[in-house]
């Protein structure tokens, strides 16, 4: 039994969240084998033969990897499958986008957002955003499985050895090609591994008022999250978006701004360890989630929240 | 061009779901079923492809039980021209869906193929990807906007980062993300005239699908609860608390 974990990363640096779809495959029992495809990755690939726990790594270094387009990830990984038991992403935008093309193409299900392995064949994975966990038993011989990353305490990032190996790059697609990316700037921790996150919601008002919880941000070094309703008015860039359809985030501590806290929100953050929530509506369902809930106007509070954290 | 949408009938985006006694699924007995929100995106998308004199015909599509023909009936009334329904009273799993969809393609050859990215019941996110994989199609997932240019579509797409922009020869699949557009509401007059509108029913086996779940359900459980915490009193209580007693800053 072998597990290839599909490496999340951008060419330059293998993203935290391939630590944790290690950990789910250790779970799995047997190998892990890494793959890094990519354009100019040897970095990320050195740095994945360190991971604990990865047997092999495999390196494509190739044009048609650059930017992870499914249409050319998707039969180069079915071309590897058959050495392999399970084929594991991670629950980002391209582990989405990949894994079930791969599935298909292999005739094999696809398991989504796995959160606990209950077996070499047996994983829960919530549905209903969140409201029901449904354990579910796969029958095929190659388990096609997404991760969620939040959900698995990630491997330690040095102390492997694994040996690096090439391989070849499989057939490319020309019925797409890649045009540009336009992404958020940002210089604090990346919204789904921050240890802190600072999320606004419709309470915010406009974009300009995300200002403060910028600032409050920098002094907690915390990532500035979302509700939908927020991503919607435009406030905040598509990315921000935290819940059931947008990012699942699991912070040490989650600090819910101007946020009611619908269940699609709900989803994407209850299982942050310390939740806080400020609102000026005592009945919102936020509080019935929050450990420390405040009830009073975020114009008041911010302010005095972040000058108490400046005054340290 | 055709275009082919697909929607599925899941519980109200509104109302919570229950896990039922017998612990297998959820109780949707007696409760109120809609069309998922992301295919209400697709519908209105295709529409307004349509409206911009791009496409001549939008099929809506939707596999499940016979109350699905109600779904179908509101992407008709939003303005789809005919619908198509593959009825069966197996659960479908993701697979057999796309590949259900493949074959109704393969009979009416659209150039644009557009599904929700998820459907709100089982946030599965599969459905989409899988039939292009089956067509062998270009996939845009998650689009926040879309621009046929001939025979070739840009789409921006919402990524981890933001977002990014692809160019996808077709036909093609898009599935969409929440910004792509806002949905019309049917109105009174559309609804009356779309129960005249034609609506095909198929089977599974008339379509040599094998639809066969490949995931046997264990159990299905209610997730475990967080207890509501304390109301504190003040900016500075609360900052006492995260450093005291939680230890979080």
């Amino acid at each position: 039994m072998t597990t290839l974990v599909i490496a999340d990363h951008d060419n330059n640096e293998l993203k935290p969240s391939t630590l944790s779809v290690v950990s789910a495959a250790q779970k799995v029992g047997g190998d892990v084998v890494v793959l890094v495809a990519g354009q100019n990755c040897g970095a990320v690939a050195e740095s994945a033969a360190k991971v604990a726990g990865v047997s092999k790594v495999l390196q494509c270094d190739d044009a048609a990897y650059a930017n992870q387009l499914a249409e050319n990830m998707a039969p180069f990984i079915e071309g590897l499958a058959a050495d392999y038991s399970h084929i594991m992403f991670a629950n980002t935008a391209s582990g989405k986008n990949i894994m079930p093309r791969v599935a298909a193409k292999l005739d094999m299900a696809g398991i989504s957002d796995i959160t606990e392995v209950v077996g070499a064949d047996t994983y829960i994975r919530p549905i209903y955003a969140g409201n029901a966990m449904m354990t579910v038993q796969s029958g095929d011989s190659c388990q096609l499985i997404t991760v969620r990353t939040t959900a698995f305490d990630p491997v330690a990032a040095e102390g492997g050895s694994a040996s690096v190996e090439s391989v070849g790059a499989g057939s490319v697609s020309d019925k797409v090609s890649w045009i540009g990316q336009e992404l958020t700037k940002s210089d604090r921790p990346e919204l789904t591994s921050a240890s802190i996150v600072v999320s606004g919601g419709r309470g915010m008002q406009n974009g300009e008022n995300f200002a403060m919880l910028e600032a409050l941000a920098e002094k907690l070094n915390a990532a500035v999250g979302a509700s939908r309703a927020a991503v919607d008015a435009g406030f905040v860039p598509n990315d921000y978006q935290v819940g059931q359809t947008g990012k699942v985030v699991a912070p040490d501590l989650y600090i819910a701004i101007g946020i009611s806290g619908a269940i699609q929100h709900l989803a994407g953050m209850k299982d942050s360890k310390v939740i806080v929530a400020i609102n000026k509506d005592e009945e919102a369902p936020i509080f019935q989630v929050a450990d420390y809930g405040l009830v009073a106007d975020l114009f008041d509070a911010v302010p005095e929240l972040d000058a108490a954290l400046a005054a340290g | 061009m055709k275009i082919l949408v697909a929607v599925k009938r899941v519980l109200d985006y509104n109302v919570k779901a229950r896990v039922n006694a017998e612990g297998t699924g959820i109780d949707l007995a007696n409760v109120k079923m809609s069309m998922n929100p992301f295919d209400e995106i697709a519908v209105e998308e295709a529409l307004r492809i349509k409206e911009a004199g791009k496409a001549d015909e939008v099929i809506a599509v939707s596999m499940g039980v016979s109350q699905s023909q109600e779904t179908i009936r509101t992407a008709l009334a939003m303005g789809a021209d005919r619908g198509i329904l593959v009825e069966t009273e197996e659960e479908l799993q993701p697979l057999a869906v796309a590949k259900l969809l493949a074959a109704i393609a393969k009979r009416e050859e659209p150039g644009l193929v557009i599904v929700g990215k998820q459907a709100i019941d089982d946030d599965s996110n599969q459905t989409g990807q899988m039939f292009a994989a089956l067509m062998d199609w270009p996939q845009a997932t998650f689009a926040s906007e879309v621009e046929i240019n001939g025979d070739k579509m840009k789409v921006t797409r919402e990524v981890d980062g933001g977002l990014e922009s692809i160019d996808v020869a077709m036909p093609a699949l898009v599935t969409t993300d929440l910004r792509l557009n806002e949905p019309r509401y049917a109105k009174l007059p559309n609804i009356m005239k779309a129960k005249k509108k034609p609506l095909d029913t198929l089977t599974p086996a008339e379509l040599e699908v094998d639809i066969t779940s490949r995931l046997k359900v264990v159990k299905v459980e209610e997730p475990e609860q967080r207890k509501a915490g304390e109301i504190v009193g003040s900016v500075a209580d609360l900052v006492d608390k995260l450093k005291n007693e939680a230890k979080v800053i």
